[in-house]
């Protein structure tokens, strides 16, 4: 995943102006006209073939949607969106939904390349093979090699814009019964599982944002896991924007069903433009009896130049329903890019005994103001929920942890941990925590722990000393600090981080 | 060879001249020894060879093996061999002692223009001198100075010069805090190091350290001036007299 290790390898730079990915892809676009309405949510609707309830679904939520009103508690400051001078769908022509890897514009396959996500090689590495063409690796599936081969693959979803180009791995992740596809098919190909599931653990009311993506989000992920399957890789979808004043809505819905396991990974990244461009995802996750969904983000949309002009705001809902018991969600995200970051990757407890995870990293540099966090709503009895947050604030940034641990009166036993480590790289930067806990039952135990350090002149004057160079200096003391986040992200990602950060004795010590 | 001439160096901050006209010389294979009361400018020194900015240098010239170096930063300093051995060595949370040593050495080699050592390369280099330093594996591990002790802290400095093998070592108060053992297991790392191309500025409190590591020269540091110069009896007259002399004196 080499998008993922020249992720990092820009958090390591800490450089907004050293952005990879600000290039813009010349491709002929089909839009909706700009601004909202309801005939918008009807193209956008007609555009995809969608059922009719899914139709109503929308239009319910437009209404709602037009009665809400934007929220401003969170720690950031930007100028007012206008909501009616945004174009809120775009697609590539000729692209109405996924393809087969031969049908693809090869100037998008090109442009996932030049992003480090080869659709076509990696299939072609990752060794997907026509019929009839025998290989060694496909033979034995069973045995440690079989099972490492399989390991090493990832199932990529690539969204350009507002659809999704083109799914890999299908065929070989139906096998296993796993669907994996565009939510635009799922609607098409398994409506009664979206309609089952859609907005229940978002609905469409939620807030400003989740109403706004329910009635026009274009595209974005589907997952569903069937009973007691073990995913047989890792599913993954790149996020691309790449139309000028266009918004991305995508949707994400992944459902475990009982004693299912999968892990997920999303990437994101935008041309570089003068203009804010608008993000407002939706993402849900619900994990039934003893299922766990792994859930890492890796979000690195354009954060704006050095004087903080441009970027993309990010306001994203992101919500996880552990509904049966002993399920499990678990959240890693790694936050470097966008102007403005709004989102609050949540876990309701709802399963006795079930478990909620909230791994982050928020890297804030330049002009770039991070407002992140998460809700642990503990409903079940004996659930537990953990959370480590690492904020790391440079240059003008801010940087706020914003997080609810709460347990209901009938969440008897419930436990959390919390720890919120801050980290202050200069001194025009700031750094925020600010956690709301509420326990209504008396056998709730919730800790919380938080730190804020600074990289001290001492500190780099030392390692500078020992020969690194300032960057290589901050690039260090920045992996230390976020280590314990860093080893709960999927293995692949792990193995090229290590590489990258030139850490890769760590395994090898130990 | 390392040529300190008339080195004027104040706090950057406020202003205050510590260094007021140091002259020194420490050829290569040789191992001087400063000594001087508490505020005399010892560290200052230390630092001001190491390119810390904190300090402005208002007069006079650095120069090793015959280059100036007064405008190099840290980091160039320490590619061109300079090594500062910390009085209070920073913990740095969360970075494994060993990535660190690996993160250093690779950084100065690149520099260097020597190749980077593959991993079992570094793993056997590093094992071996930790041995000899009684480094366990498992302190490797930690993160570096993370929790350790002072004995540890300072065994670490030597190490991690062992290590780099810088060609002027400088080594500020080593010796500080610790007990009897700690101070013979530095030295002894230290003297270890002591070779022909190699030049050592060994910065001292106490005569004590100098048993271990014995200096061809000693020199007396007070208000900022190179006071006296004399063989390693120096430091054992001062061990009886005190510093009272130089301390008296106006600069």
């Amino acid at each position: 995943m080499a998008a993922v290790q020249e992720t990092i390898e820009q958090v390591k730079s800490i450089d907004v102006d050293k952005y990879k990915y600000g290039f813009e892809t010349e491709i002929e676009s089909e839009k909706a006209p700009r601004g909202l309405s309801e005939d918008i949510v009807r193209f956008i609707s007609e555009k995809k073939g969608e059922p009719a309830w899914m139709l109503e679904w929308r239009l319910d939520a437009y209404r709602r949607w037009r009665a809400l009103k934007e929220p401003t508690w969170a720690k950031l400051h930007y100028p007012k969106i206008d909501f009616e001078d945004l174009y809120y769908y775009s697609a590539p022509k000729g692209t109405t939904g996924p393809k087969s890897l031969d049908e693809v514009d090869p100037q998008l396959l090109e442009t996932y390349a030049k992003l480090g996500i080869p659709l076509k090689e990696q299939e072609i590495l990752a060794g997907v093979r026509k019929a009839g063409e025998p290989s060694p690796s496909d033979a034995p599936s069973e045995g440690a090699d079989g099972y490492a081969s399989m390991k090493g693959k990832v199932a990529i979803d690539a969204v350009f814009d507002s659809v999704s180009v083109v799914t890999t791995f299908k065929k070989e992740l139906a096998k296993a019964g796993v669907i994996f596809c565009s939510i635009s098919e799922a609607l098409r190909e398994h409506p009664e599982l979206v309609k089952k599931y859609l907005g229940t653990v978002v609905p469409q009311s939620d807030n400003f944002y989740a109403a706004l993506n329910s009635a026009v989000f274009s595209d974005g992920s589907f997952v569903y896991v069937p009973e007691g399957v073990r995913c047989p890789m890792e599913l993954s979808t790149y996020f691309r924007i790449n139309e000028k004043d266009t918004g991305q809505f995508e949707r994400t819905l992944i459902i475990a069903d009982k004693g299912s396991y999968v892990s997920y990974l999303e990437g994101c990244t935008a041309p570089m433009r003068d203009e804010n461009q608008l993000h407002a995802a939706v993402v849900e996750l619900i994990a039934l009896d003893d299922a766990e969904i792994k859930y890492s983000t890796v979000q690195n949309w354009y954060p704006g130049d050095k004087d903080g002009k441009g970027g993309i705001f990010n306001f994203v809902t992101k919500r996880g329903d552990c509904r049966g018991k002993n399920s499990k969600i678990s959240w890693t995200q790694v936050e470097t890019g966008s102007a403005i970051t709004w989102k609050y990757p949540s876990c309701i407890l709802r399963g006795d005994n079930s478990r909620g995870e909230f791994y982050s990293i928020a890297i804030s540099n330049g002009y770039q103001q991070v407002d992140s966090g998460t809700k642990m709503i503990h409903l079940g009895r004996n659930t537990t929920s953990r959370i480590i947050s690492k904020g790391i604030a440079a240059g003008k940034s801010q940087n706020t942890y914003r997080g609810l641990v709460s347990a209901h009166r009938k969440a008897t036993g419930a436990r959390n941990f919390t720890n919120c480590d801050s980290l202050l790289i200069g001194d025009k930067c700031g750094a925020h925590t600010v956690p709301y806990l509420e326990a209504r039952n008396s056998s709730a135990q919730f800790e919380h722990e938080a730190t804020t350090s600074k990289i001290s002149d001492n500190m780099l004057f030392y390692c500078t000393q020992r020969g690194l160079s300032p960057e290589e200096a901050i690039a260090l003391v920045v992996n230390g600090f976020v280590r314990d986040v860093l080893q709960h992200l999927p293995m692949e990602f792990m193995a090229e981080t290590q590489k990258l950060i030139g850490i890769s004795l760590e395994g090898s010590v130990g | 060879m390392l040529e300190i001439k008339n080195l004027h160096a104040r706090i950057a901050d406020d202003g205050t001249e510590i260094l007021r006209g140091i002259d020194l010389v420490v050829p290569r294979g040789e191992v001087h020894a400063i000594m001087g009361p508490n505020g005399s400018g010892k560290s200052t020194l230390a630092y001001v060879l190491a390119g810390r900015d904190d300090y402005e240098i208002t007069e006079g010239d650095i120069l090793w093996n015959g280059e100036s170096i007064i405008e190099m930063e840290p980091d160039e300093r320490a590619a061109k061999g300079v090594f500062l051995a910390f009085q209070y060595p920073m913990e740095i949370p969360g970075v494994a002692t060993m990535t660190f040593l690996r993160a250093a050495l690779n950084s100065v080699r690149k520099k260097r223009e020597l190749k980077e050592l593959t991993t079992p390369e570094f793993l056997k280099l590093v094992r071996a001198k930790a041995a000899e330093l009684g480094v366990s594996d498992e302190m490797l591990k930690r993160p570096l100075n993370v929790g350790f002790s002072g004995g540890e802290k300072k065994r670490m400095e030597i190490l991690q010069m062992a290590v780099l093998e810088p060609t002027l070592c400088v080594l500020d108060e080593t010796d500080s805090g610790l007990d009897i053992d700690a101070i013979r297991i530095v030295s002894e790392g230290t003297t270890k190091l002591r070779g022909p191309d190699r030049a050592m500025l060994v910065i001292t409190h106490y005569q004590r350290l100098l048993n271990y590591i014995v200096p061809d020269k000693v020199h007396v540091l007070a208000k900022g001036r190179i006071q006296k110069t004399g063989g390693k009896e120096l430091a054992l007259e001062l061990e009886k007299s005190g510093y009272a002399d130089f301390t008296g004196k106006a600069a």
